[in-house]
């Protein structure tokens, strides 16, 4: 237990000083994730004047919201993988007596911690220009949303770096994720909220993982009703199977990898 | 009782075949054709505890394929393996304690960091206490002479300060076999000599088993007592250096100072002719018929001074390698 807790800990500050050594890169890391902004203007323009169940601050709050939660739950996995295979840098981590996911992971933990200042200002920013959006989540609310959001980030990673074992077999396991990125953009809610969707859409939707990697965690956030039973089961459930069948994958793909030119 | 045993090793990779052109890319998209590759072919060796083994071929012999399969990374077609009585391809937290692979042209260490920081990981990942850490980390700077470089970030490091810091990130844990792909690669001569004589003194301390493959003869020379020599996959020879030179180099230079200049046409029924020039000449002399050689140069010559030498090893080696010949 001792180990463990200093691992983390070596890992996540050794991690962090490396994502602090790019600052100029985290803001425009931070800025790239701001779709979810510009979006929100043409979706007050279009409730301001049509029919959609929610009011243009309510679309304000949940594009913010959306925004936020990418900043949280921010993937890259797949790229350093690929990288790490095609030039036989895994060799290396395969030889020490840790899972190299650890340092995915660390690296995606303490790049959180690096961009949240920059993406904290911006929503301040966003405040200050729009003083109507600002609201403040129950206690309640809050701590059901860093729950939720945690998972969202778990289900993001399993499912970036399940793709990423691709790598193994193929070498260009990034355009598995650009292909799934087609669905991700407009199921999960980051164009538009689920509420605005044809009604049989929506029901089939809520039963893939997309809508709880940003519409289901941004709604709870700013207090939009959602079914939080079939929430935390999907996610649960999407998480277990990627969780399989990335390990099946990872054993397989060890016994294919013949390090590449290492 | 070897460290490292290797009976009958064996590998073959697929590789796909593509012909060239519009035609050969389409097909190579709709139905692949793999070739098998022979890599490496029914190699078995073993080495004792202590011992420092060189490892040489050509490009594409086989070295790293069989350093791979000795770590565990890759696994084998056929044969045995066992290392510090490890299966490596299982890679068990025990085995990856007890060994290191250092790979030249590889690096494992944070580029935009201070290499102390990514030996805080490795400490943490071993779990090397604190204590302990602070005193292999000065221990090992000392013996690499690499004071104040660990605290400047990596990308800041000359090419010879950075193989340095590698090595001691892949030393830290103290591993009881080293695996060392082109350790000296692309350094200068006195970044070599330093790195030799840090391996040479790791070795003496921790009577750590050394495995390595150099292209640098001199690595080898100052390092290695017994050397494996392997081509296209298979090991041709297993020895030591000068046994090396004794099988495969069948000539011996023989150097001879005349009193007055000789006509080649008077000279060659002694032996092939290397160089003439002036009143100094080289012949190359079968080792067998070397004595009667000497023996009627002396008798039918002016000679001066006469010197034979062993023709130097990376010759020897480099004509083994050419000829692809196994004796």
């Amino acid at each position: 237990m001792n180990q463990t807790l200093r691992k983390t800990r070596t890992f996540l500050w050794v991690y962090y000083a490396y994502m602090v050594e790019y600052r100029a890169e985290l803001i425009l890391w931070v800025l790239s994730g701001s779709l979810p902004l510009i979006l929100m203007g043409v979706w007050i323009e279009a409730a301001a004047g049509g029919q959609f169940g929610l009011r243009p601050v309510d679309f304000a709050r949940y594009f913010l919201a959306a925004f936020i939660v990418r900043q949280l739950t921010v993937v890259w996995v797949v790229w350093e993988f690929e990288r790490e295979v095609v030039e036989g840098r895994l060799s290396p981590r395969l030889l020490q007596p840790i899972d190299p996911v650890w340092h995915h992971v660390a690296s995606h933990v303490s790049e959180r911690l690096a961009r949240l200042p920059f993406a904290l200002l911006l929503v301040g920013l966003f405040f200050l220009l729009y003083p109507q959006a600002f609201w403040v989540p129950s206690l309640g609310q809050f701590l059901l949303f860093l729950l939720v959001i945690v998972l969202a980030f778990v289900l993001r990673f399993l499912i970036q770096y399940t793709f990423a074992m691709i790598a193994f077999w193929t070498e260009r396991a990034s355009a598995l994720e650009q292909f799934w990125m087609l669905f991700f953009l407009f199921l999960s809610g980051l164009i538009a909220p689920l509420e605005v969707f044809p009604p049989l859409v929506r029901q089939v939707t809520l039963w893939t993982p997309f809508p709880y990697l940003v519409y289901f965690p941004a709604s709870i956030l700013i207090g939009l009703p959602v079914n939080l039973g079939q929430g935390f089961l999907a996610m649960l459930g999407w998480s277990g199977l990627f969780f399989g069948l990335n390990r099946w994958l990872w054993r397989r793909g060890l016994k294919q990898y013949s390090g590449m030119g290492a | 009782m070897p460290i490292v045993i290797v009976e009958n090793l064996s590998k073959v990779y697929p590789v796909a075949v593509k012909e060239p052109g519009l035609k050969g890319t389409l097909r190579h998209l709709l139905h692949r054709t793999y070739r098998p590759v022979q890599a490496v072919q029914d190699v078995s060796f073993q080495i004792e505890p202590g011992e420092i083994v060189g490892f040489l071929g050509p490009n594409g012999a086989g070295k790293t394929t069989t350093l791979k399969m000795l770590t565990g990374l890759i696994h084998p077609s056929a044969g045995r393996v066992r290392v510090a009585g490890h299966v490596p391809f299982r890679r068990d937290v025990k085995f990856l304690h007890k060994i290191t692979l250092v790979m030249g042209q590889k690096q494992q260490l944070l580029w935009d960091l201070p290499a102390l920081d990514s030996l805080k990981i490795n400490a943490a990942v071993y779990g090397i206490a604190d204590k302990e850490f602070d005193w292999r980390v000065s221990e090992l700077v000392e013996m690499l002479s690499l004071k104040e470089k660990l605290t400047q970030p990596v990308r800041k490091l000359s090419l010879g300060e950075r193989m340095k810091a590698e090595l001691l990130a892949a030393l830290l844990h103290r591993p009881q076999v080293l695996f060392l792909d082109e350790p000296t690669l692309g350094l200068d001569v006195n970044a070599q000599v330093s790195v030799r004589d840090f391996l040479k003194e790791y070795n003496q301390r921790y009577d750590a088993t050394v495995l390595l493959t150099s292209h640098y003869m001199a690595d080898i020379t100052a390092l290695c007592q017994r050397v494996l020599l392997i081509h296209e996959g298979q090991l041709i020879y297993d020895g030591n250096l000068d046994g090396l030179i004794e099988q495969f180099a069948p000539y011996r230079e023989v150097k001879v100072e005349l009193a007055q200049p000789r006509t080649e046409a008077e000279l060659r029924p002694f032996g092939e002719l290397k160089a003439v020039d002036g009143t100094i000449v080289r012949f190359l002399v079968r080792r067998g018929t070397l004595t009667q050689t000497v023996a009627r140069i002396l008798a039918q010559l002016d000679v001066v001074d006469l010197t034979v030498t062993e023709p130097p090893v990376e010759e020897v080696i480099g004509q083994v390698f050419r000829a692809g010949v196994v004796a």
